[in-house]
């Protein structure tokens, strides 16, 4: 019996330092939109360097201020290049980190088929009781919903009509199940491999926001953890871009 | 002080929970009864339906309502077909989420007021010959009356809290279905820290004070 709780103890012992020195993990924060890519990244991540990366999704501006109030997070996928370069300049990141990982496309979409037109002019008609979008106090793809409407001259007439998400994600299903007739999202949420899951799209042009550059970062806590910095070379390898171009951004 | 939207946002939480607490009294009352007098083997089910808000998570009430209650959902598809459209992102969709989530915290003490009371009060009454009605309205409800003011409270108390269910249904309308709860959240996310600490503060206050003035009644009343 006593022998037997010894074997026990000795393989716990190598298992949990095995673990620890060849498969790290590590945290990483992750922007909404970029949810279903980094999903798939994170799989072929683990195939290739046995490490692991443990993923947290939520609004760029919620992440934000979980990472000032130390949340545990090393690497920081944002939905914009202004929050990345504000926690570097606010000392929270490793200098020289930050990288544009991917360039978000805002779309207007519709659960419905034809309900969304290619040119956007379902907005001027107005034909609809909400319009989704995501809150632009704390989301990049919400910001960009705003300066769109505002630049067609349609945010006084439709601002009534708003409906709020809390993140791209939750615009998405608020769109999904029909609560809400249309909505801006992510191009990346309506995608896979190439294609258009279903619905109605009008893929906005990029001249009626500022473009949604999509910046990455090792923040503080993700100093020496070689695993953070493995997980950043990896976003930048040609098999990842080709993930994250699969589902609509730009590089 | 508070902002404009921040008491907008009281205000609506305020409406809300008065609101859903005088449906629920209303409601809840023969649930209630029916509860308390009943042999049917249907107690344990219907008590267990009523009781669920107390061990679900929110977002598994928010996630059913916002389906049932959505355009394909079999509620939504009513609610159209009578003329009232949909009920996410609007303030009657919110008093329904709520009557549900806030249920148990008025049903529950009124059942337990009128186990109290039992059937010897009821029968005398009818000795008297008064007439059902009758002896519930002077008899019941002078005697479950801490009962109903126990379950007032808790109710309206229990409303202004609810931040899952209306988070996942409401969409985040001022003056429609931005409560307190949902713009405290906002501010958080946004680094509002002060805006955020006035109204959390305020929230805290309120919380307790209706806590202490419930727990502090329990003592001088006592179920006759």
């Amino acid at each position: 019996m006593k022998a037997r709780i010894t074997r026990l103890l000795i393989g716990w012992a190598l298992t949990v330092s095995s673990l620890a020195t060849q498969a790290a993990q590590v945290q990483v924060a992750v922007a909404a939109n970029f949810t279903a890519p980094m999903q798939k990244i994170a799989v072929e991540f683990e195939k290739d360097t046995g490490h692991q990366a443990l993923l947290s999704f939520g609004a760029t501006g919620k992440l934000y201020a979980q990472i000032k109030n130390g949340a545990p997070f090393q690497v920081f996928l944002a939905a914009d290049d202004k929050t990345p370069a504000k926690l570097e300049a606010e000392g929270d990141t490793v200098p020289g980190s930050r990288f544009t990982y991917a360039i978000g496309t805002l779309v207007l979409w519709s659960a419905k088929p034809d309900f969304v037109d290619d040119q956007g002019k379902v907005l001027k008609k107005g034909d609809f009781k909400y319009l989704a979008i995501t809150n632009p106090k704390t989301a990049p793809y919400g910001a960009a919903a705003i300066a769109t409407l505002t630049k067609l001259g349609l945010f006084d007439a439709l601002q009534s009509k708003l409906v709020t998400g809390e993140n791209v994600s939750q615009t998405y299903q608020f769109i999904f199940t029909g609560n809400a007739e249309l909505g801006f999202i992510a191009l990346s949420q309506v995608i896979v491999d190439g294609q258009l899951t279903g619905g109605s799209t009008w893929i906005v042009p990029a001249d009626l926001h500022e473009p949604i550059r999509q910046d990455a970062v090792i923040l503080a806590k993700g100093q020496d953890q070689p695993a953070a910095q493995v997980l950043v070379d990896y976003l930048k390898s040609e098999k990842v871009k080709a993930i994250i171009e699969s589902y609509g951004y730009g590089l | 002080m508070l902002s404009d939207v921040d008491l907008a946002a009281v205000w609506l939480t305020l409406k809300l929970a008065t609101i859903t607490t005088m449906i629920l009294l209303i409601v809840g009352t023969p649930i209630a009864w029916w509860l308390a007098r009943t042999g049917s083997k249907w107690k344990g089910v219907i008590g267990a339906v009523v009781a669920l808000p107390l061990v679900l998570p929110p977002t598994v009430l928010g996630f059913y309502l916002l389906i049932a209650l959505g355009p394909h959902g079999p509620v939504g598809q009513l609610t159209q077909l009578l003329g009232w459209g949909v009920l996410p992102f609007t303030f009657a969709g919110l008093v329904v989420a709520s009557v549900f989530y806030s249920m148990p915290f008025v049903v529950q003490p009124l059942q337990q007021a009128f186990e109290a009371i039992g059937v010897r009060p009821l029968e005398v009454a009818a000795t008297l010959r008064a007439s059902p009605w009758d002896a519930f309205f002077t008899v019941v409800l002078p005697l479950a009356k801490p009962g109903f003011i126990t379950a007032a409270i808790l109710g309206f108390a229990h409303t202004v809290g609810e931040f899952g269910v209306v988070l996942m249904i409401g969409g985040n309308i001022p003056e429609k279905t931005r409560v307190v709860s949902v713009q405290i959240y906002d501010h958080v996310e946004a680094l509002e820290y002060a805006e955020a600490h006035l109204l959390a503060g305020g929230m805290l206050l309120f919380s307790f004070f209706v806590l202490l003035a419930l727990y502090s009644r329990k003592g001088t009343h006592t179920w006759k």
